[in-house]
């Protein structure tokens, strides 16, 4: 046989540059610079670690939860297109989760970013509920989660990059860019299913009648928040809320949809997903996630 | 021979590319538009198995980068489907044949996925075999099929990277999580040896597809080929190769080895594999579900192009 063509060559080659290969070896896939420098980087002046700790726990279980939902639909997607473009949503906030559960780890001496993905428990989770919605598969549910959920936190993370956290910081500067791409998808499935044929119009508004009631908890301010709004850490959800509704007016406009009229889910005890009371869905997510994980106690993969 | 077939073969003769454009045999597009298309609904068909871990993966590491193969995955069956297209047939058109089992897929996906260490054995030994059988192809006559493969060629030995190097971590890890890997490999690796297809001789369409360039080397010669570079790989991660027979032949400088059970091979191809039915049901299931989807996308596009030529 020829030997022109060794087969394996190319797997002693170098691929330090290729994107692809950064996904495997890179530290986090995330293309942060210099990302384990950063994680290290000192707490900033005046700010309590527990709560940067806790606020980086919020921001990264958003991405990491929202993504395994969104990982659900590999090979389900209604087209190759769509299996690219949602497997790269859910790869991008992947990346921004693995940061921020990498410095809260280092804020709050556990391990790593794998310790606290699989091995704390629901009430340790500190995700809004809209992040962990379920879809059964549903294209218009998914969309009109995606849509929410990228409109608000493009909201959020674009008035974090100046955050007196470089983590915070960083991963806002970039995920600005990867949410803009997020959101605009969203909003462009929006459409097309809104003014399309008269049963998709009616499975995108049924699809966000039901996931609306989960809106409210997304301007809700917590405690830890408010203290680190006062240090130039966070930003106050709340402030984002004009911005989301704008947005939200011209899509549901364009898309011949109505903006759903629905009462907000309520607190218990006036806790939520920041304060980690949960759905009943999110147990069912980790079980899931963190099953193979946890049989093997101590093992390194 | 008319003008246009002498054409035809002196191109191939010279090793030079066909492309949409130029005449062809009707025989030798028929043969690519099948090959093709079987080649894409392997890159489909094969996300499911691996796409089974993505949600248990058990570090953040290892997801990113399951997730990031199995997009992929999906980017090859695109560019396929596209090179296919350049044969006058369309996608939609394929994935009915696909869901109608008209047309096959790699017999490897008819395989379960039943531990994590097969998400590494998949990228070792099948991404492996893929290989082999692909970079050759990067030549095809049929200038988009080989333009493809260049580019898919370069991203499978990503894969194969990453699964070997998820494999090297599980043997340097736990005795479970090296059971697991030997366990996985037993499972595999007479299912890999079947994806070279067929002995030569019981594949009548080799000297055809050799003949038009379509094809570079026999079964048998890629199948040698892939034991002789795993044997060292599986000796560097310390596990055994299930094969008593496979020993190093001095004369011929190669391995000697036994064949897999060509009776299973054949039951698989015909559908009483593990998992062909679970396979065709769920991208049955995936592409029927999301036609109204579809069906929404072209009246958009089509509400909107009227609208455009209204305003113009
Ligand atoms: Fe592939
Ligand atoms: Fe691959």
């Amino acid at each position: 046989m020829s030997g022109d063509e060794n087969v394996y060559d190319s797997l002693t080659e170098e691929h330090g540059a290729d994107t692809q290969w950064a996904y495997g070896h890179g530290a986090f896939g995330s293309g942060i610079e210099d990302v384990e420098a950063e994680i290290a980087s000192p707490v900033p002046d005046g700010v309590d670690p527990s709560d940067l700790a806790q606020y980086c726990l919020m921001l990264g279980d958003d991405a990491l939860i929202c993504s395994h939902r969104l990982s659900e639909w590999v090979s389900n997607a209604p087209e190759l297109e769509e299996e690219v473009a949602l497997a790269n949503t859910a790869l991008d906030l992947l990346g921004q989760g693995r940061v921020l559960l990498a410095r809260a780890a280092h804020l709050g001496a556990a391990a790593d970013e794998d310790v606290l993905a699989y091995q704390r428990g629901e009430a340790e989770f500190r995700n809004v509920a809209l992040a962990e919605l379920g879809d059964d598969l549903d294209f218009g549910r998914a969309i009109a989660r995606l849509l929410l959920f990228s409109t608000w936190r493009l909201a959020l993370l674009s008035r974090l990059t100046g955050s007196r956290d470089p983590v915070v910081a960083a991963v806002a500067g970039k995920g600005v860019k990867e949410l803009t791409y997020h959101r605009d998808y969203a909003a462009r499935w929006t459409l097309r299913l809104g003014d399309g044929t008269a049963q998709s119009h009616d499975r995108i508004q049924a699809a966000l009648d039901a996931v609306w009631p989960y809106v409210d908890e997304l301007f809700r301010t917590s405690d830890v928040e408010r203290r680190l709004v006062g240090a130039g850490v966070a930003v106050d959800p709340a402030e984002t809320r004009a911005e989301f509704d704008e947005v939200l007016d011209q899509v549901l406009a364009a898309a011949t949809l109505t903006r759903p009229q629905r009462p907000g889910i309520g607190t218990i005890g006036g806790r939520g997903g920041r304060q980690g009371l949960h759905t009943e869905k999110l147990g069912h997510v980790l079980a899931e996630m963190q099953s193979l994980a946890r049989q093997h106690p101590g093992a390194t993969w | 021979m008319d003008g246009l077939e002498t054409q035809f073969d002196e191109t191939i003769a010279a090793d030079q590319r066909i492309e949409p454009r130029d005449w062809m045999p009707e025989a030798y597009r028929k043969t690519l538009i099948r090959q093709i298309a079987q080649h894409a609904h392997s890159e489909i068909i094969g996300m499911q198995p691996e796409g089974n871990w993505i949600l248990r993966a058990p570090s953040l590491r290892r997801k990113a980068i399951l997730l990031a193969k199995v997009q992929d995955e999906a980017g090859h069956g695109m560019y396929l489907y596209a090179a296919a297209e350049t044969l006058g047939v369309d996608r939609e058109e394929l994935t009915e044949k696909l869901i109608e089992s008209k047309q096959k897929y790699s017999s490897i996906f008819n395989y379960p996925t039943l531990t994590y260490a097969d998400i590494g054995v998949i990228g070792w030994l099948v991404d492996g075999a893929a290989i082999c059988n692909q970079v050759p192809l990067c030549r095809c006559s049929y200038g988009p099929y080989a333009r493809a493969m260049i580019r898919i060629c370069k991203e499978e030995s990503f894969h194969q990277r990453q699964g070997y190097e998820l494999l090297l971590a599980m043997v340097n890890g736990t005795d479970a999580q090296r059971e697991m890997v030997q366990e996985s490999t037993n499972r595999w690796w007479w299912p890999s040896l079947m994806m070279f297809g067929p002995p030569d001789a019981d594949s009548p369409n080799t000297q055809q597809s050799m003949a038009w360039g379509i094809k570079r080397h026999t079964n048998d010669e890629l199948r040698q080929r892939f034991v002789d570079m795993t044997v060292p790989q599986a000796a560097a991660l310390g596990i055994t190769l299930p094969d008593p027979g496979l020993v190093w032949n001095e004369e011929r400088s190669a391995h000697d080895y036994t064949e897999p059970d060509w009776t299973e091979f054949k039951a698989v191809i015909a559908g009483s594999g593990p998992c062909n039915a679970q396979r065709i049901a769920h991208r049955r299931r995936a592409h029927e579900s999301g036609s109204w989807v579809r069906e929404a996308a072209v009246a958009y596009a089509e509400k909107q192009a009227a609208k455009q030529e209204a305003a113009a």
